[in-house]
This record gives structure tokens, sequence and C-alpha cells, in this order.
């Protein structure tokens, strides 16, 4: 399982580099790549992507969305990448992203026939409603033939995904260059189907985007708990009687219609960075698939609203690129401080479970030292405050006892003596305080509790004990120690401490003491 | 295209199927003879399924009693899990009918549980425990329709009873492989079914979760509810069940407990995987394949 799931999460942050790299690649090459398609009657504009820097002025209008076009185009692509987040969530937890990207390019050839068909009939073929027709219809077909493929053959999904994607986008681009070659329809807006151009669009565009992004919300916001349990755990959706077969084309009809009104803003190679990475993204917030979707849809909004405005004031940047590289940083900083499982918190928990985990055999170690060598601390009358300093432990001896080098003993030492646990003279030898006493005691206490816990119930050698109760004490929960004092209650009448059930190995030199220690007094 | 010859296989077998109780490969004594269709559990007539080629239940017929918990028994690859998907309709089946309490599973709907395998989901998905739990009232719930408070409250009883209230809003990838087995049974009792079908609840689990799992099946019993459960530890069989279903392709032997679990019939279901079936289909794919 885990195996699984590592594996689908590099996969994951390996589409994200792919989406990242693509559009750089864009950036830098846009030149070259558009060149395979060029135009005849606006050479200029394909092969020119030199941006000028805009006016102050330009800044403004762009910024302050002062053109009614303009506003109505970023509410268009905000709503767009909105759904897109949301959708993305759903396909991203159900296992069907490349579907999505794979549907995404097979809508190439589409747009180009119905381009030539409309062009032949009526002369000018860039009549929106066609080619986004077209795209639904190839797109559609592209992914009947992946389920085909699929069903028909035995072949696995990866290899139908792969085949009906490079499959299509290969028949797009040679369908693309017939069209170039025709000399009646000027067909240049066509390149912004494929990279996104959020500058081409008129507001009647931006309206249809927008009405289409609220459809989606609305079936996903309707059908939010079939999907989430589709989803979850199919098996038991379709016991319940829940028509797995049914929800599944009805996510997949919310993404064609996502992918196919978001073409002309993002473009079909960068579609699918838009419903997965913020949805990959949201996964790295929150625990709760109503808020991954909420973050998701933020997310997705936010890089299609800095992509419109940036493709407003840089009508030559492809605004996919600017949307993918807006929601790439958005995931890296997800990635990076995202609260339940971002790299900076895992790394920070990590630490602080090893810091206690030293602190803790730092006490114990010093604990164990008096029982060896001066069980008599325990019994003097000053057993309520710290250790006397005559009886402090020597740094060496504990550096015999824990096998730590001597920087990381200081820095434990230096940390413990922060929090008033210890102590520590000129010579460096180190005394337990009153508050370190009942700590350490508390410790070494629970320590027993589990290894005699072992020993009794688990079947565990003696001798294997000692690590097995390192590893797994510093999780204990209160809980489960009463659990274990009541079930121990019964061997151990005193109800004290009880004895170390192994040889405590104090010091490997000289005395090499081993003996078991009989401590009257504990917690 | 294979499935010709398996079907006809069948028909030569279909018995008629209006006394459920009396047929059985071994008929159980007498206790079902009397009851109506109405009130038996689940009875299943020469059910076969093929994934592709492969037979993987052939012929298999039985009738529960109410009120049992049944075990059932096999190898790896006995059909086990495949025998509770087809039960339920979740698979296509080449041949066979089953009832619940006289009638289709799809009009029966509400009154069978399911307990899936805990492997066959993915436990790092976004949702805590009440979530899954409530999963099992949606279809009472109804299409479009939000959950609402009254039905979390079902969802904590639920949870209540299977001893892990305290952890309802934990997110399932941080609970143990036990308290998310006892989250899948806590989803299962929501629906207030009268026949359970588990698929190996007590697969990796810690035994304090073994035995509430156990006494909750005892409690089940006694309110008169049937529990059909896919089981993998001989050891305990006599002891958690008392009736059994000795499944290896084909029903090798079911009834009750202490009539059945013989070392005879054990040795039966999981001795010699190579039966006379598994060549004569072998020897058909060969034969397929020369021509």
């Amino acid at each position: 399982m885990t195996e699984v799931r590592t594996a689908a999460r590099s996969l994951l942050l390996l589409f994200c580099a792919i989406g990242a790299m693509q559009c750089a690649a864009q950036l830098a090459l846009g030149a070259d790549t558009a060149s395979s398609v060029p135009s005849p009657t606006e050479q200029r504009t394909l092969t020119d992507r030199t941006v000028t820097w805009p006016t102050a002025r330009q800044w403004q209008r762009a910024l302050l969305l002062e053109d009614y076009n303009t506003r109505v185009v970023a509410l268009g692509t905000t709503l767009l990448g909105v759904a897109a987040g949301r959708v993305g969530s759903f396909t991203l937890l159900r296992g069907r992203t490349l579907m999505g990207d794979a549907l995404s390019h097979a809508t190439l050839p589409g747009i180009g026939l119905a381009f030539m068909l409309v062009t032949l009939v009526s002369g000018n073929g860039k009549s929106m409603t066609v080619l986004l027709f077209g795209a639904a219809a190839s797109g559609l077909l592209g992914v009947g033939c992946i389920l085909g493929i699929r069903n028909l053959t035995r072949l696995k999904e990866d290899a139908a995904l792969g085949i009906v994607l490079s499959v299509f986008f290969g028949a797009g681009v040679a369908v693309l260059g017939v069209v170039q070659q025709m000399q009646t329809g000027h067909s240049a807006g066509l390149e912004s189907f494929i990279y996104g151009k959020t500058a081409s669009l008129i507001a009647r565009d931006a309206e249809l985007i927008a009405a289409a992004g609220l459809l989606c919300l609305a079936v996903t916001g309707l059908l939010f708990k079939e999907l989430k349990l589709l989803c979850f755990d199919e098996g038991y959706a379709a016991s319940r009687g829940l028509p797995v077969v049914v929800l599944d084309t009805l996510l997949m009809a919310v993404v064609v219609v996502v992918t196919i009104v978001g073409l002309q803003a993002v473009g079909l190679i960068l579609m699918i960075a838009l419903l997965v990475i913020p949805a990959a993204a949201a996964r790295f917030w929150t625990y709760e698939l109503r808020w991954m979707t909420m973050i998701a849809a933020g997310i997705g909004g936010v890089s299609s609203l800095v992509g419109s405005v940036a493709s407003s004031i840089f009508p030559r940047l492809p605004s996919g690129a600017v949307i993918v590289l807006v929601a790439t940083v958005l995931f890296g900083l997800s990635l990076l401080f995202g609260p339940t499982r971002g790299a900076v918190v895992r790394w920070s928990r990590r630490v602080r479970l090893n810091r206690k985990i030293d602190r803790q055999h730092l006490l114990r170690s010093l604990f164990e030292y008096h029982e060896v060598h001066s069980p008599e601390v325990f019994h003097s009358k000053e057993a309520a405050r710290s250790i006397p300093w005559d009886r402090a432990v020597p740094l060496e001896r504990l550096l015999t006892m824990r096998s730590w080098s001597l920087e990381r003993l200081g820095r434990q030492i230096a940390r413990a003596a922060r929090e008033g646990l210890v102590q520590q003279s000129d010579k460096g030898a180190v005394r337990l305080t009153a508050t370190g006493l009942a700590e350490a005691n508390r410790l070494v206490r629970q320590h027993r509790l589990w290894e005699l816990y072992l020993i009794n119930y688990a079947d565990i050698a003696p001798s294997k004990v000692d690590r097995d109760a390192d590893t797994i004490e510093h999780v204990l929960e209160p809980a489960m120690i009463a659990e274990l004092e009541t079930l121990l209650a019964r061997d151990d009448a005193k109800r004290g401490l009880p004895q170390s059930p192994h040889e405590i190995v104090v010091s490997s030199q000289d005395d090499a003491t081993v003996q078991h220690s009989t401590p009257e007094q504990g917690g | 295209m294979s499935d010709r010859p398996l079907a006809e296989a069948n028909t030569t077998d279909r018995s008629s199927g209006e006394n459920t109780a009396s047929i059985g490969r071994t008929p159980p004594p007498g206790e079902m003879g009397s009851l109506p269709s109405g009130s038996i559990p689940l009875s299943v007539h020469d059910l076969t399924v093929a994934y592709h080629r492969k037979p993987v239940l052939w012929d298999v017929e039985f009738a529960l009693p109410p009120g049992r918990l049944v075990g059932v028994i096999g190898p790896n690859g006995a059909g086990k899990s495949t025998l509770i998907k087809a039960v339920m309709d979740l698979l296509p089946t080449v041949s066979g009918r089953v009832l619940i309490y006289g009638e289709p599973y799809s009009k029966q709907r509400y009154r069978v549980g399911y307990v899936p395998q805990r492997e066959s989901v993915d436990w790092d998905f976004p949702v805590n425990a009440l979530d899954v739990v409530t999963m099992g009232l949606y279809s009472k719930i109804g299409w479009c329709r939000p959950v609402m408070k009254k039905h979390k409250q079902v969802a904590l009883e639920a949870l209540e009873r299977v001893g892990i209230a305290d952890l309802a809003y934990r997110q399932i990838s941080q609970l143990s492989g036990g308290q998310q087995q006892r989250t899948f049974l806590a989803r299962a009792l929501v629906q207030n079914a009268d026949l359970y079908l588990m698929d190996e609840p007590f697969a990796a689990v810690d035994a304090s979760t073994e035995q509430a799992i156990v006494e909750l099946l005892r409690e089940m019993k006694q309110t008169g509810k049937t529990a059909l459960v896919v089981h993998h530890d001989l050891q305990t069989v006599a002891d958690y069940f008392d009736y059994v279903i000795l499944l290896n392709m084909r029903v090798v032997a079911h009834g009750p407990t202490e009539e059945v679990f013989t070392r005879e019939n054990l040795q039966k279901t999981y001795g010699g995987r190579l039966t006379l079936l598994d060549e004569a289909t072998e020897a058909m794919r060969r034969r397929e394949r020369a021509l």
C-alpha cells in the first residue's frame, strides 16, 4: 500500500515538474514551436514573441481591470480556474487525472477539422461554438478509444492513454498543417487553443466560460457526497446501489466541459495542469475533502486570474504558461509549508520527536547510573530535592553509557539544563534537579512497565526488550500506561518502580557493573 | 467465448429452484425444510462466475438458516471474496440466482450490510472516521441532499458500539489497522441491516479488535441477524462460527460447524489444489490455443 502511495506521489510530482518544464520550454522556445504552424498572413505575430514592456498606463488599465472586456475575461477565467480546481480534486482522488490529459490533447484534430469544414462551407471558420463543438467531439472520441483499447485488448490503461494521446495530438498537428495551406481562412487564432491566450477572448467567450464553470461547480456541489463515496470506495458505493458507471461518466463529462471551455484560456497542452496542480497542492493543506476542494478551487482561481491579467498586459505571452507557472509556485509553497503534510512541518515534527527521545535517554541514563552506583540518593532525606553535587554523574561515564558523540551529549545536556531538568558543574559532571529527578523517575517507570509488558504478554526474549521499549515508549499514551499498571499490578504488588528485567550496563570499562537494582521507592 | 461450455455445464445441473431449502450439496439436516423462502437470509443457486476464461466459482449452491454466524472458509483464490461480491451483483455472473430473504438483491439492498476488505480502499483519502461511517447512510439520506446533524449522531453511536467514538474526527490514515476495520464495521452497522456480508474483517487486526468484532457478531446474532464472514484462521473457526461454508471454487461442504468442520472436509477443501475441474479447463484452453 505505502509503496503504491509513494509511487503515486512521485508520479504526481513528476507531473507537475513536466508541466512546469513544458511551459518553461514554451516560453523559451516559443518562436520555434510556433513556427511549426506557419501562417502566411500572420507570420510576424507567430514568430515574434518579443515582449515589449508596457507603459504605466497599460499596467494601470490591466491591473485595475478598467476595460469591460478585460474584466469579463478575468472573471470568466477565474471561474474556470475555480471549477477546474474543484473538479480536479475529484479526478485526482479517483485516479483519472491522465484521462483528462489525454482528453485535452485529443481535442486538437477536432478543432482543426471543424475549422476546415466551416471554412469550406461558409468562408470563415472562426466560430467559437463550432470549434468547441469539434473539440468536444474529438475529445470524447479519444476517451472512447482509451476505454475501447483497455476493455477489448487487455492492454493496461496507461498504454491506451499513451497511444491515444500521441496519435490524436499528432493527427491534430497534421490537420493544422493542412489548415495553414488553405488560403481562405485566417487560421492564426487556432494557435491560442494550443498554448492558451486569454487576450484573444471576447466578452461572449468569457461568459460561456463562466457559465460552464458555474455549471461544473453546481454539479460537483450537488453530488458532493455521492462523488466522495465513489472516489473513496467504489465497491461499497455499488453495493449501496449507487450507479457507479453513471457517476463516473458524469465526472468525466464535467472534466470534458471544463477542458473544452478552458482550451482558449490555458491551451490544450497545459489544461491538465489546471486540473491536477491545484488539487495536488490542496492535499498539503487539509485532511477534509470539502476543504481540499475549496482550497484547490482557490489556487486554481488565483492562478487563472493572474494568468489572464498577465495576458492582457503582455498580449504575446501565452496565458497558459503564466497560469501554470503561478499554480506551480503555489504548489511549491504548499509542498513546503502545507500544515498537514508539508515538508517543513514534517521536518520540524521529526526534529522535535528526536529531541524528545534524546532527552528521555539522557534522563534515563542519569537515573540508572544512580540506581547502580549510588542508590542511597533515592533514600536520602534530600530525595525530594536535587541530587547532591558530590553524587553528580561524571561526563565520561555518561559518554560510555550512551553511544553519543561528545558534541551531541553536550547539546542534550545544555538543552535539558535550559529546561531545568539537569545542572552541570564546571568539571562537566551532571546532576538531576528535583524536577529532573521526578521526570526521570516517571520515564524509567514507564520504560520498565513496557518492558515487563512485552516480556509477560508478548513473548519476547528479555535481552531484546530494551530496544523495542526504547522505540515504543516514546509514543505511549497516559491511558496505555494506566492499562499497563493495572495489568502489572498482579505481578508487582508493591506497585513501586519495577526492576529492570535485564542487566543495566552502566560502564563498559572498569567495573562493568551488571547488577539488578532494587529501588524501594518509586513514583 | 469460452463461457459457452461453462454455461452448458450448468444447464445440466440446473435443478428446480422452487424449494430453496432442499437444494444443496450437503443439505443441512432438516432445519430449513419448513422455512418459507422469505425468511431465509441468503440462498444461492447454481452460481458460476468466471474471470476471463478461468472459472472462479462453479455451481455454488447453499442456503443459510437465519440468525447464524456463518464462516466462509477456503484457501487463497478459492473465490470467497468473489462469492460476496457476486451475491451483491458487483460482478457479472455466468449463471446463477441469488435470493436475499426470498427476493433479488436489488430489492433487498437496504437489508444487507457490506464490510469490504480493508485493503480495498486508499486509507490516505481526505476524510475522517465519522465521514466514512456516515457513508453507510448515504442511500438513506438520498441523492443531492446534505448530511445532517442527526445522521452524524447515528454514525457517532455506531462508532461508540465498535469502541472508537473518541476517534471520530481523526483522519483515517492516522487510525491503526484495527481501528480502520472497526470504522468499516461501524459503517455497515448504521445501515441496521439484517444480513451482513464481511470480507475478512479479522485480517491483520490486533487482539482487542478481534475480540470486539467477535462480541459484536454475537450481539448481532442475539438480535436475529445473520452474518456471512470470510475467515482465514482455521484455529478460531469453531469458536466464532456456528455454521460454515467450505469453499474451493465449489462448495465442498456447508452446514453447522460441529457437523461440517471436519478434518476430512478440510482436507478436501485445502488438499490437492489441482482438482479435476482445473485439469479440464486447462485441457480446454490448450485445445483452443492449438486451433
